[in-house]
């Protein structure tokens, strides 16, 4: 009961955030329903018992890649964009990713696997580590795919580096190991003063 | 029907019994920093209000309560108001998974060191919301100083977390502590020094404690993040600070120094003799160290550079757990000393 109840809270706003992303005219305020997607996505990966996914999308999607987001984004000052614009230009091009993206959808994860009756046999015991699950699967089976994933997204780093690397420019950097191994006679001259007024 | 509400409610109670009396300690944690601050720089601290000044944190909380609340000019009034919430939810929602002792846990999860790293990572929204809703520019810069710094040193906080969970081979916070019993040389202070030292300097930083405490920067930009703040939504700010500090201080206990269990396990005579301490006395007493730590380092140290903190984070602490880690996956497979069995 009360989970149907929790499922349906979070599906709503899940859907509602989703909307609110595209309908939104200020940019932050869509990269905020974002955030607001992510973490009504999560609670429905914990009910389904992938509560390892549900908290890594909490704390790599909303604790870290959301935040640069929004950095950049409240950086940049754009201004609010008139709803229509483009509205029409970009249509067709929207509904041609939507139907792909439904035919891909509706071949993997047609009703067929997700109806009661397949699930209803699947009784996960109480101390069922789901976290432990994966990283066996991740680290044995599933040993190359990951390991490839991984070197993309070293690939992925490393070019983006490249991509807003514009060469050596003459920056205002301090030495840390310079200024640390500074010493006092360098800095400081001292003086020794005579008294100005005979006593 | 009448039975789920039943445990709802019953939940309900166990969440107020945690939250009520935290909320009390935090409270008097701000006195105690006055006072512990005053006594370091030799002065007597607030001593008017009550017997020492004991009603002082009282008296400031109903100052606040009773100050008007302004709202600048072209702000956005919903993220204004919602950004104190979002920073305190956080550090009052991450206690729910912290074992006070064998059986006193609210929700014994097994990924109770994710949910942890979760929480603790969502506190920076409040930060980001309160310095682009105040249509100020203090504010903004103190919430960007602030966004890079704590995702910085969330990098460098999770790999030293890493380690814990290779070593106590769980995510179970309760896993964790009981894999350290035996004796104060199995706490993993010991094998993960580095590692320890590191989730520390992080915890000082992902709180904007001084000497990490760019965010608000005083000297440079005011108060940052909640310059345009008042009475009781600055207020609220500064309950999630010492929640947070709170928090942190009570995970470096559970995670590094054994959390619930006696330090003088397994010492012949010592160890009897102090059998009848409730557990919860001594990670009291561990997360009540490290929370002095914190008010110690605020009246020690002066405040890092900005491009400092960023060395420290990226180039010294990250490089330095990374190393470690190696070490310890040594250790659990070579299945070294008393910890690594």
């Amino acid at each position: 009961m009360i989970q149907q109840v929790i499922f349906y809270l979070f599906a709503a706003l899940l859907i509602f955030s989703g909307v609110r992303v595209v309908a939104s005219r200020n940019p932050v305020h869509s990269a905020l329903f974002l955030v607001l997607a992510f973490v009504a996505a999560a609670p429905l990966w914990i009910m389904a018992g992938a509560e390892f996914l549900g908290l890594v999308l909490v704390f790599v999607y909303v604790g870290a890649v959301m935040t640069l987001f929004l950095f950049v984004v409240m950086m940049l000052n754009l201004d609010e964009v008139p709803r229509s614009k483009g509205f029409v230009r970009y249509l067709p091009f929207g509904l041609i990713i939507v139907g792909l993206i439904v035919t891909l959808m509706l071949n993997v994860i047609d009703p067929s696997h997700f109806s009661l009756h397949v699930n209803a046999g699947m009784i996960v015991p109480q101390h069922h580590s789901n976290t432990k699950e994966l990283g066996l699967m991740l680290f044995t089976q599933y040993l190359l795919p990951f390991e490839l994933a991984g070197a993309l997204l070293i690939v992925a780093i490393i070019s983006a580096i490249g991509l807003a690397f514009r060469g050596p420019r003459a920056r205002k950097v301090q030495d840390p190991s310079a200024q640390i191994a500074v010493k006092r006679n360098e800095r400081v001259r001292l003086v020794n003063m005579e008294a100005e007024k005979k006593s | 029907m009448l039975d789920p509400i039943l445990q709802l409610l019953w939940i309900v109670i166990k969440i107020l019994i945690i939250v009520l009396p935290l909320l009390g300690v935090v409270a008097y944690y701000t006195l105690a920093e006055r006072k512990v601050i005053g006594f370091i720089q030799l002065r007597v601290g607030p001593n008017r209000v009550g017997f020492k000044g004991l009603f002082q944190p009282i008296a400031d909380g109903l100052k606040l309560l009773t100050k008007e609340l302004i709202f600048p000019t072209k702000s956005n009034k919903y993220l204004f108001v919602i950004a104190p919430v979002m920073a305190i939810a956080p550090s009052l929602a991450a206690w729910a998974v912290v074992p006070f002792s064998p059986h006193l846990v609210l929700s014994n999860v097994n990924a109770g060191l994710l949910y942890v790293l979760a929480m603790t990572s969502l506190g920076i929204y409040g930060v980001l919301f309160a310095g682009w809703a105040s249509n100020s520019k203090y504010a903004i810069y103190g919430a960007l100083r602030s966004a890079a710094q704590m995702v910085s040193y969330e990098i460098a906080m999770g790999f030293s977390l890493i380690g814990v969970l290779l070593a106590a081979n769980s995510t179970n916070l309760s896993d964790i502590v009981m894999r350290q019993s035996g004796g104060i040389w199995h706490w993993y202070f010991i094998p993960l020094f580095p590692l320890f030292l590191v989730y520390w300097i992080s915890a000082v930083a992902e709180t904007n404690r001084a000497p990490f405490d760019v965010a608000e920067g005083e000297s440079e930009i005011v108060a940052g993040f909640h310059v345009e703040y008042s009475g009781i939504m600055f207020g609220v700010f500064f309950l999630a600070e010492y929640a947070n500090m709170l928090l942190l201080s009570i995970l470096v206990a559970t995670l590094f120094m054994g959390g619930w269990l006696s330090p003088f396990q397994g010492i012949p005579v010592l160890g009897a003799l102090f059998s009848f301490v409730p557990g919860i006395l001594w990670l009291f007493l561990k997360a009540g160290f490290f929370a002095f730590v914190y008010l110690w380092i605020r009246a020690t140290f002066p405040r890092y550079r900005y491009d400092q903190i960023m060395r420290l984070g990226w180039k010294v602490l990250i490089p330095v757990t990374i190393v470690w880690l190696v070490v310890a996956s040594f250790g659990v497979h070579f299945h070294i000393g008393p910890w690594f069995s």
